[in-house]
């Protein structure tokens, strides 16, 4: 499948929408927690047989977008987009199956491998082109995508929630709801696959198709450099530090506050985590548009540093000021929300965009690790605290300095980055491989 | 009097009607659900 051409006089305003239509939609995954009950309930489950799907979900998220990357690249957003409808659409359907039939398999294999793999796809399907379409522009137009995934779970929260209510919570009624889902998400998804459009290439006075221009790296020579795995480093320190408040949250504020004269209630901590939820959105359009403005390497500064700074007043004044503690959250999650953003464009400047949508694909293994790390480290020492007589604030103490650790590590492997070297460049007509020792253009973020 | 015999440019069609559609089209169910999630968050400073 050839990548769709823009027709002359195609508005790039149109490749941000195909983008949200697909991030929107995979974004529910987030909101998965609204089937676990009912799950429980219908079929039976324990809750960690009703988390499996979710969690294989987020494993094949990690495992397609670092596999399949090389295949977007060569086939193009709207083959991609199609794979992430096709799979994240069917899944929900053989879900749906699953519940009709009271087989638990069925939706662990549904949304979880097959709806998983749409993620993946999903997830890395525009990247690489809203980049060639906005290279003024490279960390605002990712950061609309971005946001999408994390909007995607606003939408399906409580739409999944009132679908429950008025279907019912048994067997046929979270069957009817998995249907419809897999029906609305194919059709919402459908705008991505029509509309998206990669730019047209730039060409010679021959007529032929002009070399990319700046440095290019392939997604293969990608993982030779150094580079890479600084970026995996920060992008891991960063997601690890903001899982380690989104994953406790509500419990976290609710005991920080407990022993003083204004503790919060459950419906609080809700709003709490709620207004989480904003400044992760947030943070993702409005940190990565700022990196455009200040550079990739300066933002990254302000994510790992600022936010060590959040966790350190957390740390040492969180419990005596409600409103200092909600705010340091909400900054330490915006940080959170911007991280994930801004990588696409940092990876653009440092590897250019041959196979930027790859390179992505294959840093996305750093949010897997992350993803297990964050919840690992704050759960096991708060319930180490616990066992050792200890309650409030002090839960937390300890994992908020080995947050406050992992930030510093990330803001070093940031100030390692430097410009990748040229013989990992890859070769143009104008400059060929005999003579890529030359330095080109550098990066101006590294 | 000549005429200019170079052929005119193809004309461009106006984007801007399905701009606006596909803008509404993500815009609409991302407005409904920041409005849940403001009602939610409000819950904080009313709860």
């Amino acid at each position: 499948m050839s990548p769709p051409v823009a027709p002359p006089g195609w508005s790039r305003w149109l490749v941000p929408p195909a983008a949200l239509s697909v991030h929107l939609s995979i974004g529910q995954a987030y909101a998965w927690s609204v089937f676990k009950p009912p799950l429980e309930s219908a079929l039976g489950l324990s809750g960690t047989q009703s988390a499996l799907p979710f969690q294989l979900g987020i494993v094949m998220l990690g495992l397609s977008a670092a596999f399949g990357g090389t295949l977007v690249e060569r086939n193009g957003p709207r083959w991609a987009m199609t794979v992430a409808l096709v799979c994240f659409s069917s899944g929900f359907l053989l879900s749906a199956l699953g519940a009709a039939v009271e087989q638990y398999w069925l939706i662990v294999l549904g949304y979880g491998f097959v709806g998983g793999i749409g993620l993946g796809i999903g997830y890395i399907s525009p990247v690489s082109t809203l980049i060639k379409w906005f290279p003024d522009r490279p960390g605002m137009a990712t950061g609309i995508a971005i946001m999408g995934f994390g909007g995607g779970a606003l939408i399906a929260s409580p739409w999944s929630a009132q679908m429950l209510e008025s279907f019912g919570t048994d067997s046929s009624g979270i069957a009817l709801a998995f249907l419809v889902h897999g029906l609305a998400y194919a059709v919402f998804m459908l705008l991505g696959v029509l509309l998206v459009r990669v730019p047209r290439p730039k060409e010679r006075a021959d007529g032929t198709a002009a070399p990319l221009e700046g440095v290019q790296v392939s997604a293969r020579d990608a993982l030779r450099t150094p580079q890479f795995w600084l970026l995996w480093v920060v992008l891991c320190m960063n997601v690890t530090a903001g899982i380690g408040i989104l994953e406790k949250a509500a419990p976290m504020i609710t005991d920080f506050f407990a022993d003083t004269s204004t503790p919060v209630s459950v419906t609080a901590a809700a709003g709490f985590v709620a207004l989480l939820s904003a400044a992760n959105m947030a943070g993702r359009i409005g940190w990565s548009s700022t990196s455009d403005l200040i550079g990739r390497k300066n933002i990254y500064r302000v994510y790992l540093g600022v936010g060590a700074l959040m966790y350190a007043l957390i740390a040492l004044f969180g419990d005596s000021s409600k409103p200092l503690f909600v705010l340091c959250a909400l900054v330490v999650l915006s940080f959170y929300g911007g991280g994930f953003a801004t990588i696409p464009a940092y990876l653009k400047d440092l590897f250019g965009t041959y196979q930027v949508g790859a390179i992505h694909g294959r840093l996305l293994t750093a949010w897997s690790t992350a993803g297990v790390l964050g919840p690992l480290i704050v759960n096991w020492i708060a319930d180490r605290q616990e066992e050792a007589g200890r309650h409030g604030s002090a839960l937390y103490g300890t994992s908020f300095v080995i947050m406050i650790g992992l930030l510093v590590v990330g803001f070093v492997a940031n100030e390692l980055v430097r410009p990748v070297h040229p013989r990992h460049h890859r070769p143009t007509p104008e400059a060929p491989k005999e003579a890529a020792d030359v330095p080109r253009q550098q990066p101006e973020s590294a | 009097m000549s005429h200019d015999s170079s052929p005119s440019p193809p004309e461009v069609p106006d984007r801007r009607p399905l701009i606006a559609f596909t803008w509404l089209w993500v815009g609409a169910p991302l407005a409904y659900g920041l409005y849940e999630l403001v009602r939610k968050a409000t819950q904080l400073f009313t709860g």
